[in-house]
């Protein structure tokens, strides 16, 4: 029998608090994992995997809108239509600031104004050393970031239930707008990677929340723990009252760093006590989650 | 001048340069937190904050005694915002981008403003320092108008510093847009270097001067040295790890205030800001 799939999306709200080296540590520690850079804008998970790409796929989304100089009239009507500055008074448009809404290309009464589909980035199905990896490149300053995180996920929950995988770890996006929201749909549960910081506590409450809004688990692990005791430990008070299963805390270790020097997982690089304390936290946390779908089915 | 602290990777340090180098100037200063996903900077500013004002996307709203169901509205949505069904039209607040398509093309007039909460714009100040940020509401998804909420603030004159959110995509460029400087933090790591070439990118893309703070800079490797070598970015400023500050800034304290050195660390990396940009506040 396939085991059931579970899809752990690793979230943290303020940055730089150690989700990508945490996936790498859970991609070397679940059985037969399918990994998932869902942090498209910024993706740095192949940096830890070496992955060989063996699927490239172009990213259309949206449209951007282009004025024909030779069909305009300039009666200037699509510079008061447009909402988002992205028109200029010489009645040019703005690819940066353009939202692809297609009021002045559907409204200009000459049709002098294109709306081709934009290539907004590319993704890729590749091998890694712990299983296959799906992942994206949003083109700079694209738009679209959150349809790109619903395909990345998609592609890997066929991949995974076509290998019978029972597990999908994501690496997920900073923050909690739309490239987060599009990466909690459908997942079972979240992590919340945070430090013992008042910016790291106060956005693990933002995101928390935000997994409360989906009605999804969120377990809590503060990395760099060390770093400011009281503060690590008023977030775990934080989660006990507030009912969010909390992990155990993380020690600083530059190790984290050297070994992602050395395009390595913090499994494969020299630490016993930090092998440890991640076996210990992996094994807790994909019982807790088995565990609560087992219960929900 | 108006000057972005912008980073590509989080956690690099943005809200630390950005806050302390406001409150060094010992001039009016304008601080803007446009990370509204996650703002921190009046963490450590701790602003007195004076005004909270709720920020509103207008929305669509169908008179079904207006409707005829022609379906122009539906047409010229590219969000699928609206839905003409057989008796009625659907509309789907939360997927609209707010461009006014709807109001422009409906012939009988049935299309009516809604209101949809996206989020708070607060503004404070404390010393020189005015302050003004925004707070998305938790489970919008659209960071962007409330961006451009938080930078009608704006006034032209004074150094005005941005707190950019991390990444490359439509929330930084929204931030970004108008800026006469931007200073990348970023950190010595291959995760550091590999976020720094995107946002090198995004930035050259808008055509606006940059220089780089490297953060940490005694962890991790010299790839980002070199690359800054290579592309001929600017270095303004390293900062070596050291753990005092790091608990100071887990406390939330300025470190201007903390650490005397780091008033003369912000003035001097302003002072080469302007040198590089080739501008001048007005006195």
């Amino acid at each position: 029998m396939k085991p059931p799939l579970n899809e752990l999306v690793v979230l943290s709200g303020k940055g730089g608090t150690g989700k990508t080296s945490l996936v790498g540590a859970f991609a070397a520690l679940a059985d037969n994992p399918v990994l998932c850079d869902a942090d498209v804008d910024a993706a740095d998970l192949h940096l830890l995997l070496n992955p060989r790409i063996r699927e490239r796929h172009d990213f259309y989304a949206g449209h951007k809108a282009a004025i024909d100089q030779e069909k305009c009239i300039r009666c200037g009507e699509c510079l008061n239509w447009c909402r988002f500055g992205a028109i200029a008074e010489e009645l040019t448009i703005n690819p940066l600031l353009c939202e692809g809404c297609g009021v002045c290309w559907q409204l200009c009464p000459v049709q002098a104004v294109n709306f081709p589909d934009n290539l907004c980035g590319e993704w890729y199905i590749s091998i890694t050393r712990f299983g296959p990896l799906v992942h994206a490149r949003l083109g700079l300053a694209e738009e679209n970031s959150g349809k790109l995180v619903t395909l990345v996920r998609r592609e890997a929950r066929r991949l995974a239930e076509a290998k019978g995988s029972g597990w999908i770890i994501t690496d997920g996006p900073p923050g909690i707008g739309c490239p987060v929201i599009s990466s909690l749909g459908d997942a079972t549960a979240t992590l919340i990677v945070t430090e013992p910081t008042v910016a790291g506590q106060h956005d693990l409450e933002r995101v928390a929340a935000l997994a409360d809004h989906f009605d999804l688990p969120a377990f809590v692990l503060v990395n760099k723990a060390d770093l400011h005791k009281p503060t690590a430990q008023a977030i775990q008070q934080f989660c006990d009252h507030k009912g969010y299963p909390f992990l155990g805390h993380l020690p600083f270790d530059p190790d984290f760093t050297r070994a992602q020097v050395e395009g390595k997982t913090i499994m494969e690089y020299n630490n016993r006590k930090l092998h440890q304390l991640l076996t210990e936290v992996w094994e807790r946390l994909s019982a807790a989650i088995q565990k609560r779908k087992a219960k929900e089915s | 001048m108006i000057v972005s602290v912008a980073s590509g990777k989080g956690g690099t340090g943005k809200t630390t340069i950005a806050t302390n180098l406001a409150v060094a100037l010992d001039q009016p200063v304008q601080l803007l937190d446009c990370d509204v996903e996650e703002p921190n900077a009046h963490l450590f500013l701790k602003p007195v904050m004076e005004q909270s004002t709720e920020v509103y996307l207008e929305v669509p709203e169908i008179d079904p005694k207006l409707c005829t169901l022609c379906g122009k509205c539906q047409d010229i949505c590219q969000f699928n915002a609206l839905a003409v069904l057989p008796a009625m039209v659907l509309t789907f607040p939360e997927l609209c981008h707010s461009c006014g398509g709807c109001f422009l093309v409906c012939p009988e007039g049935a299309v009516k403003s809604q209101q949809r909460l996206i989020g708070l714009v607060e503004t404070g100040s404390r010393g020189q320092v005015r302050f003004a940020g925004g707070r998305l509401r938790v489970g919008e998804a659209m960071a962007p108008p409330l961006i451009r909420r938080v930078k009608e603030n704006i006034r032209r004159g004074n150094p005005t510093i941005l707190d950019a959110p991390p990444g490359t995509s439509c929330p930084v460029v929204t931030t970004l847009w108008g800026s006469d400087f931007v200073l990348l933090v970023t950190e010595p790591t291959p995760f550091g270097l590999s976020d720094l070439e995107l946002a090198v990118g995004a930035v050259r893309e808008m055509g606006l001067p940059l220089g780089l703070v490297i953060n940490r800079a005694d962890l991790g490797d010299r790839r980002v040295h070199d690359y800054a070598a290579q592309e001929r970015l600017p270095i303004l400023l390293e900062i070596p790890f050291d753990r005092q500050v790091a608990t100071a800034y887990a406390r939330g304290e300025l470190l201007v205030e903390t650490f005397p050195a780091w008033q003369q660390m912000m003035k001097q990396l302003y002072k080469q800001i302007l040198t590089i940009s080739g501008k001048s506040d007005p006195k």
